[in-house]
């Protein structure tokens, strides 16, 4: 709900955020993160916060396609964003080949950190599939094709988010499984089938 | 065929790999967790951390604070809901003006919004007056004692025989001391509580393992009924010991509720939480192991020191494990605790047996060494017959089978016991090896269990679970004593209005309530049979407790083993050290779920080798507190850093523990895991370093 006190009025803003695909009119405390006008004003509860500071990745969310930490961001700066959460992933009923994956390898516990996981693998994909490097890429791969995406790059790229329950070589699996099914790991209309023949 | 379950029609649902119930949710970010229910005209609330090691509060000024816009409270010792007394002093917040830590909280802000409550948190003025204050732990500190027990309940010292004696008289010895620094739980949900009043009833959601006991410390707090409080903890994302008891945010919730006529969520902040969520303490370990040239020990000593704070007692019982592992005729194993202005240690992750099994394991490795002779060898041939310190029976103990399947699947053999003679570049390499475990505990739970009149089920339980699963096992465990598919049986955990259970810790959540739902399902099972014609409209309800069967202590020692292998490379040029491959075995009872299963071993596996490479925590010396309290400076291990991870078991058949057979499996995959990575350090490089975690910096010299 919104504050029932709002701020001085120099301290707020009009501005309408794109979430999910629908615009949202809202008023907002020039303090508040993305993280907190999802989790506090809209309801939207995936993204978790487990530092508020940058450090976990719990809420990770993709903007404009890539992935960020919704907690570093102010909410006032995101106007002209499409933002999408966990919650804008799943096609109605049918869920996001990641989010199957998931679900298929055990990949969670507790769940906390599991949104900001699933966000984050399907920046990644796009990330990988768009060429960019990482630490563990070889000096020689050329940066205008998708980059192989081996176990090691998995691992790598998914550091940015932990996980203290420990499911890390599952949600390795997971994103295994989704990258070999060939979806391509977009939020909306991802081709891929979900992932099949799993143990 | 386990006799206390009818013959199951396939799919038999005990020991299947059923998918989590609430995955689905987990998945599309609809669980909910404490601090995700915002009821109408929902407060926020920021705490105020105490800024001085120790003293007393003598001026909160909150003036500045409250004229912040959207500021509707600022409660400090002063004007706070007085509290009765609580058996947990870490839970009279806010009662006196005695800074007993540094991070003790001394006022809570409560605004409309979060950024006003954190503004009006950061604007309050507090005084102190301060006094010299103590956080370093050492060997000799003047005021360390013997305690009288030490956590778990068990005696501070046993002896046996004449451990002096035997030391001095044996051929190969090894003394050694070492040492694991403070530990933190960080569960990735911080510690959070939504709490409101209506009419006298205080209704808290809570991150908690176990929502009972939380329901009757608040209701004793608070002076209330257990009937007028509910605490739900429905969803909990982690909590490794830190949400076992009940923690400041459910009674600063509820205070600030009360305060303000307002429902109010509070999430503690991240580097507030080692200071007020307990920890592990740091353990100064001394291992003394002697023994005859062919291995078989003659004398163990295990003396462990501890802090505590000054708010309450709480010894990790590190030096217990010694009492249960291996052969040892002649034996002493004792704690010494000093109580310094440091936070309230608490549980971690196998409290005693993670900082234990680190030390004892790695002595054992030492004097493996000492004699030339394998470390898997020589743990087999000091296989106890009965437990060393009661003499009593095991009521199954396959420690030799582990090690034995452990070294197969691992490829331990052929090894070089030779150090440092492994390169590969710049890299070293090294196996090593560590035994693992964990007693079973069991507590009284009740359960009730319902058939609907349309051939549906209904279980109502106060379980939790905290990510291992619980919902789905028990769910099979009701499915299978009712001989129905699993899909009719509904579950419902997670609130105090449930029949009251066991917190799920101890790795006692699931064979307690397992047992309670057991006994439950088979007494509906009964009725059901001798109903003859449809059910009334209704159904039938069953309700049971586990209080007789679980008073009863039992004749065997129960416990669960495992054995754990490491391989390591060490950087010669950084001193980094990664693991390469872990493999580890358990004999852990009946295995209910496998898929969950898996998970939990891995997932101990895992902070395990945090716990050996990355984790450790520090006291500032002239600021007290936790130097290392956030993310960005406590590291937990990372997806790059837990390369290839493998759990297996074995078929363990053991009919003196519970209806199902199960042991607990939350907490043995970190134990000995620290160890093992050590014991492979030190094959990698020569290097024995007896001091976690195994950081570049203490690596490098030795390159
Ligand atoms: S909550 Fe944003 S990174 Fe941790
Ligand atoms: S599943 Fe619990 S933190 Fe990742």
């Amino acid at each position: 709900m919104e504050p029932t006190n709002q701020p001085a009025a120099e301290q707020r803003s009009a501005l309408v955020l794109h979430i999910n695909g629908t615009p949202q009119r809202l008023t907002l405390d020039h303090r508040t993160t993305l993280l907190d006008v999802l989790r506090e004003h809209l309801g939207l509860i995936g993204a978790k916060k487990g530092c508020d500071h940058g450090q976990c990745g719990a809420c990770t969310v993709l903007v404009d396609g890539r992935r960020a930490n919704s907690c570093l961001l102010l909410a006032v700066a995101q106007e002209e964003r499409q933002i999408t959460t966990v919650e804008g992933l799943a096609e109605g009923e049918r869920l996001h080949p990641l989010q199957e994956a998931f679900l298929e390898r055990d990949a969670l516990q507790c769940g906390y950190c599991t949104p900001g996981q699933i966000c984050s693998a399907v920046g990644m994909l796009r990330e990988v599939a768009d060429g960019f490097p990482s630490h563990v890429t070889p000096a020689t791969a050329d940066p205008t094709v998708p980059v192989e995406l081996s176990t090691d790059e998995i691992r790598e790229r998914m550091s940015g988010n932990l996980c203290r329950c420990g499911a890390y070589p599952r949600i390795v699996e997971a994103v295994e499984d989704v990258a070999a099914a060939g979806a391509d790991g977009h939020p909306a209309g991802a081709a891929g089938r979900p992932g099949q023949g799993v143990a | 065929m386990n006799p206390h379950f009818p013959p199951g029609p396939p799919p038999y649902p005990l020991g299947a790999p059923l998918v989590r119930r609430e995955g689905r949710e987990k998945v599309t970010g609809t669980a909910r967790y404490a601090a995700e229910h915002t009821p109408p005209a929902c407060a926020y609330a920021w705490p105020v951390p105490a800024t001085v090691a120790r003293g007393r509060v003598t001026a909160v000024d909150t003036a500045a604070a409250l004229t912040l816009p959207g500021v509707c409270a600022v409660l400090t010792h002063e004007n706070a809901p007085r509290l009765a007394t609580a058996d947990d002093p870490t839970l009279l917040v806010l009662q006196e003006d005695r800074v007993p830590h540094r991070g003790w909280y001394v006022a809570l802000a409560v605004a409309d919004s979060l950024e006003a409550a954190r503004a009006a948190a950061d604007a309050v003025r507090v005084s102190y007056a301060t006094e010299e204050h103590d956080v370093e732990l050492t060997t000799g500190h003047p005021r360390l004692y013997e305690p009288e027990t030490v956590n778990g309940g068990y005696p501070a010292t046993r002896e046996r025989g004449d451990f002096d004696g035997a030391f001095a008289d044996a051929p190969v010895t090894v003394d050694a001391l070492y040492t694991v620094p403070p530990l933190h739980n960080h569960p990735m949900e911080p510690h959070a509580a939504t709490a409101w009043w209506s009419d006298g009833h205080l209704t808290v959601h809570d991150a908690s393992q176990g929502s009972t006991k939380v329901c009757e410390d608040l209701a004793a707090l608070f002076k209330l009924e257990k009937s007028d409080v509910t605490v739900v903890s429905e969803h909990v994302g982690g909590g490794f010991g830190s949400k076992g008891t009940t923690r400041p945010q459910a009674v600063l919730a509820a205070m600030a509720a009360r305060h303000t006529g307002r429902p109010v969520k509070l999430s503690l902040p991240r580097r507030e939480m080692p200071a007020v969520v307990g920890h592990r303490a740091p353990t100064l370990q001394r291992v003394r192991l002697g023994a005859g040239r062919d291995g078989v020990l003659t004398a163990l000593a295990h003396e462990s020191v501890t802090h505590t704070s000054t708010v309450t007692e709480f010894v990790e019982q590190a030096a217990v494990p010694g009492r249960v592992m291996y052969t040892s005729p002649n034996s002493r194993t004792t704690h010494r605790v000093v109580p310094l202005d440091v936070p309230t240690p608490s549980w971690m992750r196998a409290p005693g047996e993670a900082p234990g099994m680190y030390a004892l394991e790695s002595a054992l490795d030492e004097l493996a060494v000492a004699l030339d002779l394998d470390p898997v060898e020589l743990r087999m041939r000091n296989e106890p017959d009965t437990e060393p310190d009661s003499d009593r029976a095991f009521s199954s103990r396959h420690l030799v089978g582990c090690l034995r399947e452990g070294a197969e699947r691992f490829g331990w053999q052929p090894r070089d016991p030779r150090p440092g003679v492994r390169r590969e570049g710049r890299l070293l390499l090294g196996t090593g090896v560590a035994s693992a475990t964990y007693p079973v505990l069991i507590a009284a739970s009740a359960a009730e269990a319902h058939a609907t009149a349309d051939g549906g089920f209904r279980i109502r339980i106060n379980a939790t679970d905290i990510g291992t699963g619980a919902r789905t096992a028990l769910a099979q465990v009701a499915a299978a004593a009712l001989g129905v598919p699993e899909e009719r049986v509904g579950m419902e955990i997670g609130s105090s209005d449930l029949p009251p259970a066991m917190l799920a810790g101890g790795s006692a959540g699931m064979g307690s309530w397992g047992w309670a739902v057991h006994k439950a399902c088979t007494a509906l099972r009964a009725r059901l049979r001798d109903h003859v014609g449809p059910l009334p409209a209704d159904g039938f309800t069953v309700t049971a407790d586990t209080r007789q069967e679980t008073s009863e202590r039992s004749p065997y020692s129960r416990h669960s083993f495992g054995a754990t292998f490491a391989e390591v490379q060490v950087d010669t040029v950084t001193g980094e050290v990664r693991v390469r491959r872990l493999t580890g075995v358990y004999a852990a009872g009946r295995i209910l779920n496998p898929r969950t299963a898996r998970s939990q071993f891995t997932g101990g596996m895992t902070m395990g080798l945090g716990m050996a490479l990355m984790e450790g925590s520090s006291l500032d010396p002239a600021f007290g507190d936790f130097a290392e309290r956030d993310l960005a400076s406590y590291h937990v291990p990372a997806c790059a850093d837990v390369p290839w991870i493998e759990a297996h078991w074995l078929d363990e058949d053991d009919p003196h523990l519970n209806p199902m057979g199960s042991k607990g499996i939350g907490e043995i995959g970190i134990v000995g895991t620290a160890a093992a990575i050590g014991n492979a350090v030190w094959h990698a490089t020569g290097a024995r370093l007896r001091d976690l975690p195994l950081t570049p910096d203490k690596v490098l010299p030795y390159l």
